[in-house]
């Protein structure tokens, strides 16, 4: 904790009352950030369910070679980068730096792994012939929510992996603490789970048979 | 165990090991569900049954819910699942689309 931090938790534990969450503003912060992300893909989810019902030609394009093996591939990597997250958090927390930044730095390596295969997916779809309006299946609106729901999770990968870095190097530097490293690991679970969600509902019900 | 969950001793990736395997289980069950011959409708339910297992798993245990407060739990939770709900109200104008349409058949 900063001496700032600590002069405003003294002169706060003074004359204000306790928070009833017991846990520090940023995360609060962080978790409320979270669940209105949530309610964003949430939206977003709902809205492809729509078009999809509302469509009697809605496209299946994904072959078990090369869509599912990828997404297969791409969920191992995106779990085992929370798990090293978790690691990160543990050590920062015990005041192991040099332990806390080699399982920070190993998630990043997983998020860029994460985001290259996810580049290959849609690489793939794209040679293909999709694109935003238009597919060579069916109902046009399929590229559109694909790369949009897609896309935007790409968005949060890619933003949590450059957050990492700065978290990474800020920490090994003392600059920032503990508490930054956990709030962030918040988020990279978050990721993690949207992706829960992403793969049943825009993958597998829309498998090639 | 601290309030967060940590453990200051032991190694935290031995301690979360069995939920990793149980993501990974489930992930693994959903495409081996999806290529069985169920409904569109049945395999929508199942699918999601499990990506909500999935999804309370990583919230309590990676995200540490399950250590935190229980006043965080019921201010958060219940307001996600109160708008996610609120959301289907679409599905009955999305089977009009489908449905009442002029060209449909």
């Amino acid at each position: 904790m900063s001496e700032s931090e600590q002069s405003v938790h003294a002169y706060g534990a003074a004359i204000m009352e306790p928070s009833p969450y017991a846990i520090p503003s940023r995360k609060l912060t962080m978790w409320l950030f979270i669940i209105s992300d949530a309610v964003t893909f949430g939206a977003l989810l709902f809205g492809y369910g729509y078009l999809r019902t509302a469509s009697s030609d809605w496209p299946t394009p994904f072959k078990f070679y090369p869509s599912i093996l990828n997404v297969m591939m791409m969920t191992i990597v995106l779990i085992t980068s929370s798990l090293t997250m978790l690691g990160a958090v543990d050590s920062a927390k015990a005041g192991d730096k040099a332990k806390a930044s080699r399982f920070l730095w190993s998630t990043i390596l997983l998020g860029v792994i994460f985001a290259g295969l996810h580049i290959r997916e849609w690489f793939g779809l794209i040679d293909d012939g999709v694109r935003l309006f238009q597919n060579p299946w069916g109902s046009p609106l399929f590229g559109a929510t694909f790369f949009s729901i897609t896309g935007l999770h790409l968005l949060h990968v890619v933003s949590g992996v450059i957050a990492l870095a700065v978290i990474a190097r800020g920490f090994s530097r003392g600059r920032l603490t503990p508490g930054h490293v956990e709030t962030m690991g918040l988020y990279w679970h978050f990721v993690d789970l949207v992706w829960m969600f992403v793969v049943p509902l825009v993958y597998l019900l829309n498998l090639a048979h | 165990m601290t309030a967060s969950g940590t453990t200051r001793s032991g190694n935290v990736i031995v301690k979360y090991l069995p939920v990793y395997f149980i993501l990974l289980g489930i992930a693994g069950l959903e495409v081996f569900i999806a290529y069985q011959s169920l409904s569109t409708v049945s395999l929508l339910v199942v699918l999601l049954a499990l990506a909500f297992s999935g999804g309370a798993l990583a919230v309590m245990y990676f995200m540490h819910l399950i250590h935190e407060r229980r006043s965080l739990f019921l201010t958060l939770i219940p307001a996600v699942i109160f708008v996610l709900l609120m959301m289907n109200m679409i599905w009955s104008d999305s089977f009009r689309m489908l449905h009442m349409r002029p060209f449909a058949r």
